[in-house]
């Protein structure tokens, strides 16, 4: 309870902090943006006075007589209470509904990459590092870096020319346009025909992982428990995964959590890439659109995605791990 | 010289990731020595050509020569790549050493800002800052991302550290009365060095392909010509849909390029660093004798 405790209390830190850079960031920077809005209005042959300027300040928040730090506490108070202020792109919707539209999608490929990834790169890891300094673990090892490192953006177009262009898969839309399935089995498999590019995409970004796995099975490989399992002649199968493999996975599960972060980034491109009507074309509608109290939001949510994942994982290498229940 | 040579023979990785690596600097840096065409001239009635002898990469859809864009954009990308990567790893080792030598009140701030800044998605507050800052110098790029993206790295370097801060020499540095700054910098930083040159590769890695992102999303001066504005104006010009490989193919390979060359050398940098990893090779040679053994002994039966 404690431990849990002392980790919720660092999340809370962290999110007042988010919040605090997210409402400070704009304030400090060189560019205004009501100044930079007000410009766009102007070219775009809007009327400009006192009033119109006074009306954009409103919407963002700006509120000149008012002291900072009071406009901060409201800011952080609205934060709580679900009002993330109003998006100029597509106003009259609050943040918080356009956010929604594209969260599900996200969360989705998120969601499903983040349990194929951890199965595809634990098995790696434990295979590699099983045959350590074999063919293929220098082969294994030198790819995974190598795909790790090459941007989402690039294996995304390549994926995209290579597999989608060629009519093998789909380039675009997360369903295909103007299409009503008869039946709901039927969604569901455009859906997943349409997801399995972007989510080798991910994949392929996040191979990363393998290495950590292979890490840790090393060092857990050179444990005297199993060599005292080698010794009874307990089954190569059994040391490897019953014995080595469950231990290694603890500090990977920690990891997946902070690669969440990483997937993310990665997942905002690759969606622009396809088309997807995710999180990734909210944010760059809205950085398109100059709507900066969207993307505000879109920063915050998915601090919020990173820190929730990392409070789950935490939560679940309590169960994991009873080293750490008894810690109490 | 000999030492080298032998040691190139025996790291295939090290020798085709320098190799490669020469091969991408050399040809974008003198990008006029390889092609004759300016990389903004327009060649008119050539749009979007298929690659040919004339243009070996073909043009874009405004005609311009794709081969010549990318050698020409290429210096740009990985000079950005560089000078964000020397900022971001400046910044972690001030942090980073000093954290964890110092500990006490000072440490417990600086890892608590490592650890936020961890948890905000990078690529995501990168594309914020940009946003808010209006129209992007590369300068501008080169120091927002140097300055979001040092984190991960400092919290290495503290680590590491705290594990050599407790080691004798240091403590008999102390007694003599050695000056902090001399501590951190001549005992503790070369003790790390490894850590830090893979380290500074990485963050390049890092740098050359969110500066790519960044100009990918629509972030770049649209004037100048590096791989990232290549890859948006492809995108936003409908070379995806009809079919425009050649576009996109050069800055792709130039990123490919960087990206394995460094990678390798990141691989061989460890191996250097790190004893144990050699031991590979040995074991490679373990288990060919093993297997031959096994085949021999099973021709005997």
């Amino acid at each position: 309870m404690k431990y849990i405790l002392k980790r919720l209390s660092f999340y809370i830190v962290a999110f007042v902090a988010a919040i605090t850079l997210n409402f400070f960031l704009p304030r400090f920077m060189p560019g205004d943006p009501v100044q930079m809005f007000i410009g766009d209005l102007y070219q775009s042959g809007g009327k400009i006075d006192e009033a119109t300027i006074r009306a954009v300040e409103e919407m963002f928040g700006y509120n000149t007589d008012e002291p900072l730090i009071v406009t901060y506490f409201k800011y952080v108070g609205g934060i709580f209470t679900g009002d993330w202020g109003l998006s100029f792109k597509y106003y009259p919707q609050t943040v918080t509904d356009a956010i929604s539209r594209g969260l599900g999608w996200t969360l989705f490929l998120m969601g499903t990459s983040l349990v194929l990834g951890f199965i595809i790169n634990s098995l790696l890891g434990i295979l590699v590092a099983w045959r350590r300094g074999g063919k293929m673990d220098t082969g294994v090892t030198v790819t995974s870096q190598i795909l790790a490192n090459i941007p989402a953006v690039v294996t995304a177009l390549i994926l995209s020319l290579s597999l989608g262009h060629t009519g093998l898969l789909p380039t675009g839309y997360a369903v295909t346009p103007l299409y009503f399935p008869a039946t709901q089995w039927d969604y569901i498999k455009d859906v997943i025909y349409h997801a399995i590019l972007p989510v080798s995409c991910i994949l392929i970004t996040g191979l990363g992982g393998v290495m950590g796995m292979r890490a840790n099975m090393i060092n857990q490989l050179g444990e005297d428990y199993i060599t005292m399992g080698i010794a009874k002649g307990v089954p190569q199968h059994k040391i490897m995964i019953g014995y080595s493999a469950r231990n290694a996975l603890l500090p990977v599960v920690t990891s997946l959590a902070m690669q969440v972060g990483f997937l993310l980034g990665g997942s905002l491109i690759i969606e622009q890439v396809f088309n997807y009507p995710g999180l990734g074309t909210v944010m760059v509608n809205a950085i398109n659109g100059r709507d900066y109290p969207l993307m505000q939001g879109i920063l915050l949510m998915s601090t919020t995605l990173m820190l929730t994942a990392n409070f789950l994982a935490d939560i679940a290498i309590l169960f994991l791990d009873p080293r750490i229940r008894r810690q109490k | 010289m000999k030492k080298i040579i032998n040691f190139l023979k025996g790291s295939p990785k090290t020798t085709v990731g320098l190799i490669m690596l020469i091969v991408t600097l050399v040809m974008t840096m003198g990008a006029p020595l390889f092609t004759n065409y300016d990389p903004i001239e327009r060649f008119e009635g050539k749009y979007q050509e298929a690659p040919s002898e004339e243009h070996i990469l073909g043009t874009t859809q405004l005609g311009r020569d794709v081969f010549s864009q990318t050698l020409h954009g290429g210096r740009k990308s990985i000079s950005v790549g560089f000078f964000a990567g020397t900022i971001a790893v400046t910044l972690s080792l001030i942090l980073g050493i000093s954290a964890g030598y110092f500990g006490g009140v000072y440490d417990s701030i600086v890892s608590s800002i490592i650890n936020v800044v961890m948890v905000i998605p990078n690529i995501v507050l990168l594309l914020i800052i940009a946003s808010l800052l209006g129209g992007i110098s590369p300068f501008l790029i080169c120091i927002i991302i140097g300055f979001t993206s040092w984190p991960w790295n400092a919290r290495v370097l503290r680590a590491q550290t705290m594990s050599i801060r407790s080691r004798e020499f240091i403590y008999s540095a102390e007694t003599l009365g050695e000056s902090k700054l001399r501590i951190l910098l001549v005992e503790i930083m070369p003790n790390m060095l490894s850590i830090i040159s893979s380290s500074f590769v990485s963050t390049i890695i890092y740098a050359i392909m969110a500066h790519a992102t960044l100009e990918f999303i629509g972030f770049g001066d649209p004037l100048s010509v590096t791989w990232g504005t290549m890859l948006y104006n492809a995108q936003t010009s409908g070379a995806m849909i009809s079919g425009a490989w050649w576009e996109i193919a050069g800055p792709i390979g130039g990123l490919l390029l960087i990206g394995i060359s460094l990678t390798l050398i990141n691989f061989s940098i460890d191996e250097i660093s790190n004893p144990k990893l050699r031991v590979q090779r040995f074991m490679r040679i373990y288990y060919k004798r093993q297997k031959k053994q096994l085949k021999e002994n099973g021709r005997r039966s």
